[in-house]
């Protein structure tokens, strides 16, 4: 898989001010390897995402081929090469919650959205992922939405869960 | 400012605190207490307060482990034992700050139990009850009774005696101290601490690092997150003594980002503790200096191991490395590095306070102290507890637990997540230490307890922490890459009703190569899953590969929905909530389910007013009912 295949192209108009933002937070640091896991996380808290331009400009600054970068990005599951949705909507895995359910409502969230985990629907209005337990086993199934934690979710609440929310066009 | 000016000032806040004509308010605030709903009752307490002109101090802390109980308060009225209420909501908060804070009412009937000294009037002492009496709270000693973002309070409670104490000692005394006491690593192999340590300090080298492994990556385990929630100075605490009896000056807390409340009361305890004086340069001004950098986790279950762990602090993929060289011998940057996990820093101070002979009184002869375990699945309180080793199954799952809910069977407790098993009611009455569980199989691990009841399927147990553990595999070594592939895909085989015979024995030959050959615990523990569960449910196996069925009714691709006609009263509400539309049938008609279109997702069976009762679910037998709807009450 090469760079260009995963992550989009930036317009050139919007190319100039993430450069802006990334050379900003490139120097909060020293420019270590040890530093190159912390700087990514903040070029995406900041950006939402890992642009190729970014890792680039990046791998420069701490001085690896930009390969290293790569290897980097896919490597850990924290990083996305392509933008998230508006909403984030996540589903615990956790073993707590898969013995109370939590397959079906996964199931039932990708047939909503028509995507799998890990995806984004095609107007960028939900990005679904899953997550290895958010320590509220007690309230189990968990599905959180942005930071709103939804306890004892079932098929019917799940379904409820994206119809409530507007949704611009269905994906 | 010296550490004995800073004890005068904690005791002095303490004590203008337990005399001050205030009552004190504490609430959970925890990832699970905001979870359950503590942020909409703290806003109705304010609010309350504010309307009653009556003057109450409100404490925030972590979460003392009653998880079904959240949102959990506790009221402390001067000179009166405190009171404890269980899930409340915004409207009982009112009433409780109306009847007890205001009128002196302590309402025994919402109140879940007292502590401290005197009693009240119908409501049981909190230690008395069944869910905490036998629990010794040794790591957790702190986690919901003080204020987690206050320095003080974590000193007035006897925090940093250790470390005091430790300082005053010969650095090989506090080894040995540590050694004496048996503690064994928490974050699952079970190594002693004390020899692990007695490396470090061995090995040759002026520099040397400490490492907190806070990743918790086990699914279903959250004791570490409660921990760092609840009484991050514990687990520093441990770190800075640590890093005086081996001669380290640095040290790194690895966390994983999605543990955003813990990380936020590092960054606070590190900055209360440079304020203080108890981190930085010469450390309550003795020759020690030791400074912690905190380093976020990016997602990776196998970073949880030692040697990958190190790798990603460095900046690279966190793929682990054969060992040796140990980390004590070649670790961070190679240099001698000493890795315990949160719970056993947290346990270090308390050694360090108390003495090894009071935290070796506690447990069995090789299995000292206690352990924390976040017990939760099918059981009737889910929580987070704290027991001394040697403790049955049975009691931690009936008594501190409460049994299964809705009068189910038990099935099988799952122990030490992905690398541990599944164990039988056989075991119920083993006792839990390293040992026992070794030999049943399965592991103590961090702590995981996942309690399973008859509604589980345990081949899909397996297949659930197979498909885990494959998809967390890193790729470095081939058993563990190749090998967990081939058995997920068998396993997913036999759950979807394509198991082959021979199927059981060909995963007990994979097990044993992936077992063998896998370059880390990753790929070395990651059959324990499929090989208890054969060794202990064979029968469920082969009930899926020969009979194509599910005993449990719970693998989807073997079991159907019927609406049973003799009960149906056509009320339409299954129709009408079935996402597939594939329940056919008017009102006052018996509905019928298309096989073809129904999905099995379980709606219909949920929403079936519990009066008629009127889904059925089988799996493996053929069931005669009607191909089209017909009126109630006509014979099918
Ligand atoms: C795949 C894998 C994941 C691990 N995850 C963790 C973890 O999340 N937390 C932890 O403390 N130890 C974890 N360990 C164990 C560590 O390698 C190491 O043994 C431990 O941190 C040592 O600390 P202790 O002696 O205090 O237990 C993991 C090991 C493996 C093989
Ligand atoms: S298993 Fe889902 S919150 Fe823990």
């Amino acid at each position: 898989m090469t760079l260009q295949q995963v992550a989009p192209t930036v317009p050139q108009a919007e190319e100039n001010t993430v450069e802006g933002q990334v050379a900003d937070i490139l120097a909060l640091y020293k420019g270590e390897q040890s530093e190159l896991i912390p700087i990514l996380q903040r070029v995406q808290g900041e950006l939402g995402y890992l642009p190729e331009l970014a890792m680039r400009q990046v791998a420069g600054f701490v001085g690896v081929p930009d390969s290293k970068v790569f290897g980097i990005a896919t490597f850990y599951a924290q990083f996305k090469l392509v933008p998230t949705g508006r909403k984030i909507i996540r589903v615990c895995r956790g073993t707590g919650c898969h013995v109370r359910g939590a397959t079906r409502l996964l199931s039932e969230l990708e047939k909503e959205l028509g995507i799998g985990p890990g995806e984004t629907t095609p107007d960028l209005e939900y990005t679904l992922e899953t997550v290895a337990c958010f320590g509220s086993c007690a309230l189990a199934p968990i599905v959180v939405v942005d930071d709103k934690v939804h306890g004892r979710m079932t098929v019917p609440k799940v379904r409820k869960l994206v119809e409530d929310e507007p949704v611009s066009s269905q994906g | 400012m010296g550490f004995e000016k800073i004890r005068t000032e904690a005791m002095s806040q303490r004590k203008a605190m337990q005399t001050s004509p205030n009552a004190r308010v504490l609430i959970g605030t925890g990832t699970c207490g905001m979870a359950a709903g503590a942020g909409d009752v703290l806003e109705s307490l304010e609010s309350e307060l504010a309307k009653s002109n009556i003057e109450a101090d409100i404490i925030q802390v972590g979460c003392i482990g009653l998880c079904y109980a959240e949102p959990l308060i506790e009221i402390i009225k001067p000179g009166m034992p405190s009171v404890f209420y269980a899930n409340v909501t915004p409207e009982l908060m009112s009433e409780i700050v109306s009847d007890y804070l205001i009128a002196g009412n302590p309402r025994a009937d919402l109140a879940l139990g007292t502590r401290g000294e005197g009693t009240l009037d119908g409501i049981p002492q909190l230690f008395d009850l069944p869910v905490l009496k036998s629990q010794v709270r040794i790591a957790l000693r702190n986690c919901g009774n003080i204020d987690p973002e206050n320095i003080y309070h974590y000193v007035a409670s006897g925090g940093y005696e250790g470390l005091r104490k430790a300082l005053k000692i010969k650095r090989q005394e506090v080894i040995d101290e540590v050694k004496r006491s048996g503690l064994r690593g928490r974050g699952g192999a079970g190594f002693p601490t004390g020899v692990k340590w007695q490396f470090c300090h061995d090995s040759p080298g002026t520099t040397k690092y400490i490492v907190c492994n806070a990743d918790e990556g086990d699914p279903g385990a959250f004791m570490d997150r409660a921990l760092l929630e609840g009484d991050p100075h514990a687990v520093l605490e441990g770190m800075l003594i640590g890093a005086y009896a081996l001669g380290a000056s640095e040290g790194y807390i690895y966390i994983r980002a999605e543990y955003p409340l813990a990380i936020q009361r590092l960054k606070v305890a590190l900055k209360q503790m440079e304020e203080c004086g108890l981190l930085g340069d010469n450390i309550m001004d003795s020759a020690f200096s030791f400074h912690i950098k905190i380093k976020e986790g990016a997602g990776a279950f196998v970073c949880g191991e030692e040697t990958a762990l190190m790798a990603s602090i460095e900046g690279n993929r966190g793929m682990p490395r054969p060992r040796p060289p140990f980390p004590a011998q070649a670790g961070l940057w190679g240099k001698p590095t000493n890795i315990n996990n949160v719970e056993t820093w947290s346990n270090i101070s308390a050694i360090l306070r108390r003495g090894a002979d009071w935290y070796a009184g506690y447990g069995t002869e090789k299995s000292r102290g206690t352990k924390t375990f976040s017990l939760v699945g099918k059981i009737m309180r889910p929580g987070l507890i704290e027991v001394p080793m040697g403790i049955t199954l049975r009691e931690i799952i009936y008594e501190i637990g409460g049994g299964i809910p809705e009068e189910k069977a038990f099935r099988a407790v799952q122990t030490g997540g992905p690398s541990g098993g599944c164990l039988p009611a056989s075991f119920l009455d083993s006792p839990v230490d390293y040992e026992s569980l070794a030999e049943a199989g399965s592991i103590i691990g961090s702590g995981g307890m996942v309690v399973l009841d008859e509604d589980t399927c345990m081949v899909d147990i397996a297949r659930y922490f197979l498909a885990f553990t494959q998809a967390e595999s890193c790729g470095k070594c081939i058993p563990c890459r190749w090998g967990t592939k081939q058995m997920l895909d068998i396993l997913e085989d036999i759950v979807s009703g394509n198991g082959r015979e021979g199927d059981i024995d060909l995963l007990i030959e994979l097990s044993e190569a992936v077992k063998d050959g896998s370059l880390c615990a990753l790929g070395g523990t990651a059959p324990n899953p499929v090989l208890t569960t054969i060794r202990y449910f064979r029968d469920e196996y082969e009930a899926h590969i020969f009979e194509k069925r599910c005993p449990a009714l719970a693998c989807k691709s073997l079991i159907s929905y019927y609406v049973i006609p003799e009960k149906c009263e056509g009320c339409g509400i299954c129709a009408r909530a079935c996402p597939a539309e594939a329940i056919m049938g008017d009102k006052r008609m018996v509905h019928v389910i298309d096989q073809d279109r129904c999905t099995k997702c379980g709606t219909c069976f949920e929403v079936c007013p519990s009066k008629f009762s009127a889904i059925a679910v089988v799996s493996g037998e053929p069931v005669t009912v009607p191909l089209e709807p017909v009126p109630v009450g006509s014979k099918a």
